[in-house]
């Protein structure tokens, strides 16, 4: 088994097909919408491939050290162009095939007109333990 | 297995144990180990006597640990069985413990999870899974925690106010894993509210019972979160509604006005109405009133702007809205429900996509959302 990384971003990728805001659909299609994601996290964890599934907040800062004694610096919020991840799902599966598969799922979940959103997600394999037997 | 019963016992136990000599991080030690073991060697056959089996149980973990620490650290160890003279007389020790774990000293997220070890009698798995965070995280805070407060003599006096505090933080937290923690908090303020006659410990028991009546009715199909106005009122538990009045009304009965009790009673006017519309917006003003002189807390000032919405209409709210800091949590979402219902629209919608992105859960980003969703289409016709 190997894990995968599945990432949302708010921005920062590539622009989905069916590129609508959230607050523009309507409301039944916002719960089509969770639903979708709920459904597909339940069935993931039916077939045992499920890890873990979190959603972050909107708003985020970069901190780096500035020094001994002195508070870190930050920066941020920043302005629509820069990169900003919406959330995750790590999965465990067999090939990296079944990856893509799982991926290519969650990128239909529904959202305007109650159409698939194409967004992209960005699939990224996890490092695997060292083996045990290495000869 | 009763668990519920076995965890009713592990304050009891602790409290044997400290009174044999035992300290209370040493104690607590035990008694957890004691109540891994009754876990898992229980549902093959209960114990006649639980109590007793987890007092035997647990004091050989004491010694055990004891006789492998002292010779270590030659720390001095009483192994008396009596209870030491002029210790723990007349004190009860289950009040003690609520004291002691939710000592000012300790943080909250620290007080919370020694509380519900002790006084509550999780195991650390259980309370790691409640917060979600590792086990062996959980395990360091607890032990952290009894290293802060080893300085602290069990029988000293505490302050009612710091426990509730404790109480009230973990019947927010509400439910998730295998543990419902409202249902625990409910629990352990109740023994609480046996053991003091504190009227703000009947204030919080009645705030949470009147809160709990509600739940059933708080969450839609898929998690979708249902705003009080939209609840389906025949789902409201009456048994705990009538419970909470109850409470509440003879903590009233005693003419000591805390915030607790103002809070229940706001809960308490809004389980009294049978719709929405019947709700007496009036009287809760009158109670955030109350709440705001008591605590001086801008989140009662917050929902205070709401009842007064309801009460005096949509423009008197957004004018209380108007001295608050935009900063607050959810001031956004109340300042787009009653532009909503102030008629203007176009300003709901905005705010309330604004207020889903800073949204301090998902839940309610969803349910913002949806808000904002829905105004829009209207505005689309």
């Amino acid at each position: 088994m190997a894990k995968y990384l599945l990432l949302k971003h708010y921005r920062g990728a590539p622009a989905s097909v069916n590129d609508v805001p959230m607050d523009q659909w309507t409301p039944e299609e916002v719960s089509a919408h969770v639903q979708y994601m709920r459904d597909f996290a339940a069935r993931l964890e039916g077939t045992g491939e499920f890890v873990d599934s979190q959603a972050l907040s909107a708003e985020g800062t970069f901190v780096r050290y500035d020094g001994e004694g002195r508070p870190p610096v930050t920066d941020g919020p920043f302005a629509e162009t820069k990169d900003l991840i919406a959330g995750w799902m790590v999965i465990d599966v067999e090939t990296y095939e079944r990856a893509l598969e799982l991926a290519g799922e969650l990128s239909a979940a529904p959202g305007a007109g109650g159409k698939p959103i194409h967004e992209w997600l960005e699939l990224r394999p996890f490092y695997g333990e060292s083996p045990t037997i290495t000869e | 297995m009763d668990e519920v019963l076995l965890r009713t016992l592990i304050p009891t136990v602790i409290g044997i144990l400290v009174r044999r000599g035992a300290d209370f991080a040493a104690a607590e030690d035990a008694v957890q180990d004691a109540l891994v073991e009754a876990v898992r060697v229980w549902p093959h056959g209960a114990p006649r006597d639980p109590k007793g089996w987890l007092v035997t149980v647990a004091w050989r973990k004491f010694l055990d640990a004891a006789r492998a620490d002292t010779s270590r650290r030659q720390r001095e160890v009483r192994v008396e069985d009596e209870p030491l003279p002029g210790q723990g007389v007349g004190v009860d020790d289950t009040l003690q413990l609520y004291f002691l774990c939710a000592h000012p000293s300790l943080t909250p997220a620290s007080a919370v999870a020694l509380t519900l070890r002790a006084v509550g009698g999780l195991t650390t798995r259980q309370i790691a899974q409640a917060y979600l965070v590792p086990e062996a995280t959980m395990a360091q805070r607890i032990s952290r925690a009894k290293r802060t407060i080893s300085g602290v003599r069990f029988n000293q006096a505490g302050d009612v106010a710091t426990v509730l505090r404790v109480l009230y933080l973990v019947f927010n937290e509400g439910y998730s894993g295998d543990v419902d923690l409202a249902a625990e908090a409910i629990r352990l303020t109740r023994q609480l509210a046996v053991k003091t006659h504190h009227e703000e410990v009947a204030g919080l028991l009645a705030l949470m019972l009147l809160h709990h009546a509600r739940r059933p009715a708080r969450i839609g199909p898929g998690g979708r979160l249902v705003p009080l106005a939209e609840q389906d009122r025949g789902l409201w538990n009456t048994r705990l509604i009538a419970e909470g009045v109850d409470v509440l009304q003879t903590a009233l009965a005693r003419d000591r006005l805390g915030e607790f009790q103002a809070q229940a009673a706001i809960a308490a006017l809004h389980a009294d109405a049978a719709t929405a519309e019947e709700t007496d917006w009036v009287q809760i003003v009158e109670w955030y009133d109350e709440l705001v002189r008591l605590t001086d807390s801008p989140v009662a000032r917050l929902n205070r702007a709401v009842a007064v919405g309801e009460a005096d209409g949509p423009r008197a709210g957004l004018a209380a809205l108007a001295g608050l800091d935009p900063a607050l949590p959810r001031h956004t979402a109340v300042a787009a429900y009653l532009h909503e219902r102030d008629g203007d629209l176009v300003t709901a919608a905005r705010l309330y996509a604004e207020a889903a992105r800073s949204a301090p859960n998902l839940a309610e980003c969803e349910h913002l959302t949806r808000q904002a969703a829905r105004l829009n289409a209207q505005l689309r016709g």
